[in-house]
């Protein structure tokens, strides 16, 4: 049972670190323009930076 | 470059159907250049100037979209929108008129990153929007403007905190709360299935008291954070004295987190944090389906502003010319519009004689012939010669804005309609409080039950009854349905379009542009000899003129005609050695002819010594509007047209489609009027119609319809836009329409029936976390794969 104590703060800490990275892509604004972003892996002197 | 532009303009030239190299218009085939007008030659210029000339070959090369051309904004002042950062950089955010994909995306932050100043311009394809920033004093912002409005793009500046507050903030909260309660439900989840494991293998007390805090631990403070949309607005609604489905939501879920605190507290063997968060969780799913759904409904009233944006030529008292923004025009003051401008304010021509083009304010196509002294509106285009008009009325006085305030009353009288799901919530929810009720008062009372199990069995049935396959039957069967349609090319664009088209029962057309589509053809070619007609086309090349381009379109490749001169409002003539040729109005042509005008516009040739040639015009019916007509017939509906167009036209086109019902020469808002009568006589009303007149009656009807070649307004009031050169959208989306209502019937009798089933369960305290997350979870799974059905199945 003491794999537990490792085992399952570990699992919520994985999951947490997901819900970190969401939530920032959520505020830098990764998911404001799906189409634009669809489409402009076509351009060649594209940067890759969101719109801030 | 050259090479470039060469190749440019051997893509957009090829031998038959000679185009524009920019805006890609039919050019008259023996044009000297490759362009349709100056502006144009300009924006190809300014592209290819700046080796930018890809641009061309990247624009999707779809015959029906045209880039749009530039038509000479003035400067309008930009300073009052930009905003001064805290980095001393300097923002201004715009929409985007004319951006249809990807090149055009890359073609404008192209352009702004040559200039050094510009540290951000970045274009959102989505929500057509340009975001801005600089170095630099706010006052440079027309130059940037300047330069892309040289692409033949159309810029118009927003305030993003206004648009922010309403849809978008409320979207991404939801997205918030839907990814925290997303974490938070699974790893409670994974706890959970531990614990009930635990019940079976026997795991310790200690054990099982640890995954019970942790699971606290966990799902506390995810169903205070994501469960702030449902308590905010069950508190909202209580406020106001009702009950709606969030009430008992928010109850359930607060009653289930606590009193499994408690029970954990006291060492008890079953918790249902896992249902609570996940309660919370599949609620989030729905909610934020129907908000995103919501979310694409766009304002008329934004595009608008940009039709108001134009500049106006004001002549002033010393004769000289002057550019200002149309509102600041005094009534009184003379303007100057040159031929194939838009006339910017109301007013009444003082000097000069010209066609006027008014199809936007009176939907119907044919110029007008307008003499001195005509009135003339905004947003109506000049076509044959420069005219002198003195403004009556400017900005919020005009005519069109009229239009848009007809809208504006009309969205509001329709109020907010009454969905479906809502109506059973209020039927339901109380339901759901007094069995939970009636529960804890049995065991605690008849039962003789201590308070803790009896509350325990309560927020059982609190949890079971809880609304999650209810919440979700609506808004899936909604996505599922305007996926499909999306990809038959017809866009739903607002949340509640698709329930309200199963109610409707009268059908109501607009003609031009709706039933027809909206550009005169020649009608009587096979009866014109050849000769006549390569005449004819020869004058015609040198007119802007709507039949003359028809004329122009139904005739084979040849030259224009030399020395045209063009008499405005009667037509065109040029002298040759034999005498006078002239194309243009009966009068004009000196037919003598006793014959009654048929029902169409029609040119006359007179040439010497030969008798003059009639050509016949009509705006074409759709191809399958007779065929969708007696669809519809068919299927039940009643059918009406309503029109601004003279009664012999209407009359003609409504005995060719068999309708009986027909009304002719409405104004904007005599056919607004028109539809309420009809509200008032009980019927559910589908307006179809384009055109900035049918705007206000859009808006007006219980629910709408607008081809994707409809001015932007009304596309923007419909409720349901379809794109292509067919009708039968209209009967296809009102089929799925009804299919989408039969699953969501379906729906909601699998979820009543789901909980009906489990209820007697909860009631005598069978229900434990694992039952309650099983059946929740299968219900809403069932409702989901129900509502898939929808994107398979039979065609028609």
């Amino acid at each position: 049972m003491n794999s537990l104590l490792i085992l399952i703060p570990l699992a919520i800490l994985l999951g947490l670190i997901g819900l970190a990275a969401f939530l920032w892509a959520l505020r830098t604004g990764q998911f404001d323009d799906l189409d634009g972003a669809a489409n402009r892996i076509l351009f060649d002197e594209d940067d890759d930076r969101p719109r801030r | 470059m050259t090479k470039l532009l060469a190749a440019a303009a051997a893509v957009a030239r090829p031998q038959i159907d000679a185009r524009c190299a920019h805006c890609g218009e039919r050019l008259p085939s023996a044009a000297p250049t490759t362009f349709c007008c100056v502006g144009c030659a300009t924006a190809h210029d300014v592209i290819a100037g700046l080796g930018l000339a890809r641009f061309y070959d990247r624009f999707r090369l779809d015959p029906n979209v045209r880039r749009l051309r530039p038509n000479g904004d003035i400067a309008v002042d930009y300073t009052a929108h930009c905003r001064v950062g805290a980095n001393g950089e300097t923002r201004l955010h715009l929409m985007i008129d004319g951006l249809h994909c990807a090149a055009c995306v890359w073609l404008i932050e192209s352009v702004l990153a040559r200039d050094s100043r510009i540290v951000d311009g970045r274009v959102n394809l989505t929500t057509r929007r340009l975001s801005l920033a600089w170095r630099g004093p706010a006052s440079d912002a027309g130059q940037f403007v300047a330069s892309i409005g040289a692409l033949g793009f159309r810029l118009v500046p927003y305030d993003p905190a206004v648009l922010a507050r309403d849809g978008d903030a409320q979207e991404r909260e939801l997205l918030r709360a839907l990814a925290v309660s997303g974490f938070a439900a699974a790893n409670v989840m994974l706890l959970s299935v531990s614990v009930w494991a635990g019940h079976a293998e026997g795991m310790g007390t200690a054990t099982r008291d640890l995954m019970h805090w942790l699971s606290a631990l966990i799902a506390l403070p995810a169903v205070a954070y994501a469960g702030r949309p449902f308590f905010r607005s069950a508190l909202a609604s209580l406020a106001a004295g009702r009950a709606n489905m969030d009430v008992p939501i928010s109850i359930g879920v607060a009653l289930a987190a606590a009193i499994s605190l408690f029970e954990t507290t006291r060492s008890g063997s079953h918790a249902y944090f896992d249902s609570a968060i996940t309660l919370v969780f599949f609620l989030l799913i729905g909610r934020y389906l129907d908000a995103k759904a919501r979310g694409k409904a766009r304002t008329a009233a934004e595009q608008l502003v940009g039709l108001a944006s134009r500049a106006v030529t004001v002549v002033r008292s010393d004769g000289g010319f002057e550019a200002r923004v149309p509102a600041s025009v005094k009534p009184g003051e003379t303007i100057f519009v040159a031929a194939g401008e838009r006339i910017g304010v109301d007013g009444r021509i003082v000097d000069g004689i010209s066609d006027v083009d008014q199809s936007l304010v009176t939907g119907e196509i044919g110029p007008v012939i307008a003499p001195a002294g005509t009135p003339v509106f905004a947003g109506t285009m000049n076509l044959s010669a420069p005219l002198r008009i003195e403004a009556t009325a400017s900005g919020d006085d005009t005519l069109l804005a009229e239009i848009v305030r007809l809208i504006e009353a009309a969205e509001r009288s329709r109020g907010r309609f009454n969905v479906l799901a809502d109506r059973v919530a209020r039927r339901y929810a109380p339901v759901v409080h007094i069995t939970a009720f009636s529960t804890f008062l049995g065991w605690w009372l008849l039962a003789a039950a201590p308070w803790p199990t009896a509350l325990l069995n309560a927020v059982a049935v609190l949890i079971i009854t809880c609304p999650c396959a209810l919440a979700l039957a609506v808004p899936v069967v909604q996505v599922a349905a305007t996926g499909r349609l999306m990809r038959r090319g017809v866009l739903v664009k607002s949340g509640t379009a698709l329930e309200r088209l199963n109610d409707v029962d009268t059908i109501v057309f607009d003609k031009t542009g709706t039933l027809t589509l909206g550009r005169p053809t020649l009608t009587n070619v096979a009866k014109i000899c050849a000769d006549d007609l390569a005449a004819a086309a020869g004058l015609a090349r040198a007119s802007r003129h709507p039949l003359a381009r028809a004329l122009v379109a139904a005739a084979p490749i040849g030259a224009a005609a030399p020395c045209v001169e063009e008499i405005p409002g009667q037509g065109l003539r040029r002298i040759t050695e034999r005498g006078e040729e002239r194309l243009g109005n009966r009068r004009f042509c000196g037919v003598a002819d006793s014959r009654k005008p048929g029902a169409g516009p029609e040119l006359w040739l007179s040439r010497p010594g030969r008798a003059p040639t009639r050509f016949a015009f009509a705006d074409r019916l759709r191809p399958d509007a007779a065929e969708t007509l007696a669809l519809l017939r068919a299927a039940g509906y009643s059918i009406e047209i309503l029109s601004g167009d003279r009664k012999e036209v209407v009359a003609a086109i409504a005995r060719d489609l068999d309708v009986d019902n027909w009304n002719a020469e409405h104004d904007p808002a005599a056919k607004t009027r028109r539809l309420e009568a009809l509200a008032r006589e009980g019927r559910r009303t589908l307006m179809v119609g384009d055109g900035l007149n049918d705007a206000p009656a859009l808006a007006a009807a219980h629910v709408s319809m607008s081809p994707s070649s409809a001015v932007d307004v009304s596309q923007n009031c419909a409720d349901v836009v379809f794109q292509g050169e067919f009708l039968t959208p209209v009967v296809e989306t009102l089929r799925l329409a009804r299919r989408a209502r039969r699953l969501v019937m379906q729906n909601l009798a699998i979820a009543l029936t789901y909980n009906l089933a489990a209820v007697p369960l909860a009631i005598l305290g069978h229900v434990t976390p694992l039952i309650a997350a099983v059946s929740m979870s299968s219900s809403s799974l069932v409702v989901i794969v129900n509502a898939l059905r929808l994107q398979r199945g039979e065609e028609r």
